[in-house]
């Protein structure tokens, strides 16, 4: 009876499972899916060689100090990084002094309340306090920027497929949309409020080219000059370590994890064999 | 505890005597995990994995009981309190990405485990009642990973809670009340947050219940082994311990090797980066997908692409995906082959490895997949393939198949010489 039962189900699943096929099939075959401009011109972006990748790898700290000259200088004009505290720079090998001077000349101010009054206002930031948010509110970002409120970049490193290789390949890959994408996609073209970027997932991003010109932003002594593909790299890195920033004690721990557990198999394996001895001698 | 030649356990310091009188829990213990539990000697790696999923449970509650201390069940903080976990608690990272990547371990050695039983006949007479145990807590299991999942409040754990509990929705009639029931609201919300945070502590107590009713119903016929030949004396057997602790020990070690791998290097290698996006009820991914553990039912749920006459083709995905697993239960009554073991039946043995794993994985893939229109045809051919395996295919081989000749005892399997081997059902 169970068997007459299932024979019946699985006849009904699989049969109605494959008429289901066939006749997708057969729409495939006549009536295939109009390629998309994403399709066709939407890239993969480039695998940068940063210094944090590999199962050994670093932050560079000169890097990370350098990316967020650029964070400070450049995206923090409309981007908020709201999981990130002053004093977490400690790690990027600022001292507590340099902290509080951060803290002090960031260009936003931190949200506080008037002591007469009561009302909203706003104070000079501390080491303890998270970074400020350009906008006080996402309406206000909204009306800001055309409508499309910039995203927080605290984990966006790890909030997309491809993670800092992305960042990069996103900030140095604006370009004029090519003639092809015009001739056979004249509606996934540009708006104007809308840039071309094949990095973007449907090519067309409300954020202009941030990083523009070589030598926007003034290094220090010593570093690399600021081509927009150092920059790019330099901010992508920051931005890593934004979202990431245990990535170096995580290694560690995981190194030191392996090298132990490889001792400890290496024991169990010992002691497997001492104890089944006797009866493996005879096989 | 099953067989009489099982050692007994015999206390020799003064206070375990006095504590066997008025508790015998080392005496329960020794039996079932023990030295006093006599099993097969042939049991090859495949036998770690029950083990080593109650590995990965505690690894899971542990981790879990800590993570709560922190963590804030609320719609609007929930997410950064992960945030606040992951960067302001003392090891927090680790205790987050051991907790995320050992349910991944905690799946990874199940499937092995269940697979381990489909090929060696686990689920036969008189072992039935431990598949169904099993089954029971894949199924609790897979409630507990997808409620955790919602936990962090990300954008898949979001959009995930939603086409989840909108497979109910696809019921005629009652299906929206039962949904906005599960929910306690319209759509996910703070009210479902915090009763899935709720349940997602409660179950996995209930699943170390079940296990221990799995483990108990298990030692009634005693453990199986891969010739699927009972145990006849007690030549055939060593006790648990330590024969098979030490040969756990290895597995164990393996197990957490893999798992510092993933864990220390690789955390999110698994996980959809969509997660690291808050919540918002007003831009859906552009691709929902859920846990890789999911993915075979998954590509189950959206192969059904066309209504049969009234039941709507949503449906009929809804019943496939639940059907999908609620067929194993009935697994003991359609595989009616005596031999148990997948080595001596040549004709099973092809089916599972190039029918049944390629097309597990091939539905797999698919369910990873965005469902373009070659992906789904693909996982409608192997979803029909999936049903038919178990519903028409299994039975179908118990009957027609000629099994290969088993070997007398288990003994005989593990010393070679094989005179006077002759064809006999394991039973």
């Amino acid at each position: 009876m169970i068997r007459i039962g299932a024979f019946l189900v699985g006849l009904f699943f699989s049969g109605w499972l494959l008429v289901s096929a066939t006749m997708g099939a057969f729409n495939f075959v006549t009536n295939p899916a109009a390629p998309t401009a994403e399709h066709e011109f939407h890239k993969k972006p480039e695998p940068v060689d940063f210094s944090f990748n590999g199962p050994a790898g670093k932050y560079d700290r000169a890097q990370l100090q350098r990316g967020l000259q650029i964070f400070k200088e450049v995206c923090s004009a409309c981007h908020s990084l709201k999981y990130v505290s002053f004093r977490d720079f400690k790690d990027l090998g600022y001292s507590d002094g340099q902290i509080k001077t951060i803290a002090q000349t960031w260009p936003a101010e931190a949200p506080s309340i008037n002591p007469e009054t009561g009302e909203a206002a706003t104070r000079k930031p501390t080491p303890a306090d998270k970074i400020p948010a350009p906008y006080p509110n996402e309406v206000a970002a909204r009306a800001a920027n055309n409508n499309a409120a910039p995203p927080d970049l605290s984990l966006m490193a790890k909030a997309r497929h491809g993670g800092p290789d992305y960042i990069h390949a996103l900030l140095t890959g604006y370009q004029a949309p090519p003639a092809e994408l015009k001739k056979k996609f004249p509606e996934a073209m540009p708006g104007k409020t809308t840039h071309y970027n094949p990095y973007f997932a449907n090519l067309n991003l409300a954020m202009p080219a941030p990083l523009t010109t070589d030598g926007q932003v003034t290094y220090g002594e010593g570093a690399p000059k600021p081509t927009v593909d150092q920059m790019a790299k330099d901010v992508s890195a920051f931005l890593m370590w934004t979202a990431e920033p245990k990535l170096e004690n995580r290694k560690r721990a995981g190194t030191a994890a392996v090298i132990f557990l490889l001792v400890f198999f290496g024991l169990c394996v010992g002691a497997y064999k001492n104890v089944w001895a006797d009866k493996k001698a005879h096989a | 505890m099953s067989f009489p030649w099982a050692n007994e356990y015999k206390p020799s310091n003064p206070f375990m005597r006095y504590l066997d009188e008025k508790l015998p829990l080392p005496r329960f213990v020794y039996n079932a995990v023990g030295a006093g539990y006599p099993v097969p000697r042939n049991l090859n790696y495949f036998w770690n994995f029950g083990v080593l999923a109650g590995v990965a449970l505690m690894v899971q509650i542990v981790s879990g009981i800590i993570l709560a201390m922190h963590f804030a069940a609320e719609s609007t903080v929930a997410f950064a309190s992960v945030e606040h976990i992951m960067r302001d608690v003392n090891a927090g990272w680790f205790i987050r990405y051991a907790h995320m990547n050992g349910a991944s371990m905690f799946f990874i050695v199940v499937y092995i485990h269940i697979f381990r039983g489909l090929f060696y006949g686990s689920y036969k007479p008189p072992r039935e009642m431990v598949w169904h145990l099993g089954l029971v807590i894949f199924l609790l299991m897979m409630a507990t990973a997808f409620m955790g999942y919602v936990l962090p409040w990300g954008q898949m754990s979001f959009w995930g809670a939603k086409v989840i509990t909108g497979l109910f929705g696809a019921l005629p009639v009652i299906g929206t009340p039962i949904q906005t029931w599960l929910l306690g609201g319209f759509a996910p919300d703070n009210a479902a947050l915090n009763r899935f945070f709720s349940l997602h502590y409660l179950l996995p107590f209930v699943i170390l219940g079940v296990i221990i009713l799995h483990i108990w119903a298990l030692h009634i016929p005693g453990s199986s082994n891969p010739t699927g030949v009972e145990v006849k004396d007690e030549q055939d057997t060593v006790p648990f311990h330590p024969y098979y602790t030490a040969k756990d020990g290895v597995g164990v070690a393996v197990f957490f090797l893999v798992f510092a791998g993933l864990l220390f290097f690789a955390p999110n290698f698994l996980g959809e980066p969509d997660n690291y996006v808050q919540a918002n009820p007003l831009a859906t991914p552009a691709n929902i997908v859920p846990e890789w553990y999911f993915w075979p039912f998954y590509a189950i749920l959206r192969a059904f692409t066309v209504d049969f006459l009234f039941i709507p083709a949503k449906l009929l995905g809804v019943l496939a995906m639940f059907a999908a697993i609620l067929l194993l239960f009935f697994l003991p009554w359609l595989d009616t082959s005596a031999v148990r073991s997948g080595h001596y039946r040549p004709l099973f043995r092809k089916f599972f490895w190039f029918g049944l794993i390629p097309t597990i994985a091939i539905l797999g893939y698919c369910g990873g997949s965005h469902a373009t229109d070659g992906i789904v045809l693909i996982s409608q051919i192997a979803s029909a393939y999936y049903f038919a395996h178990f519903l028409i295919i299994l039975p179908i081989i118990a009957r027609v198949e000629t099994p290969k000749p088993l070997p007398t005892s288990i003994t005989e399997a593990v010393l070679g010489h094989a005179p006077g081997a002759t064809l006999q059902p394991a039973e």
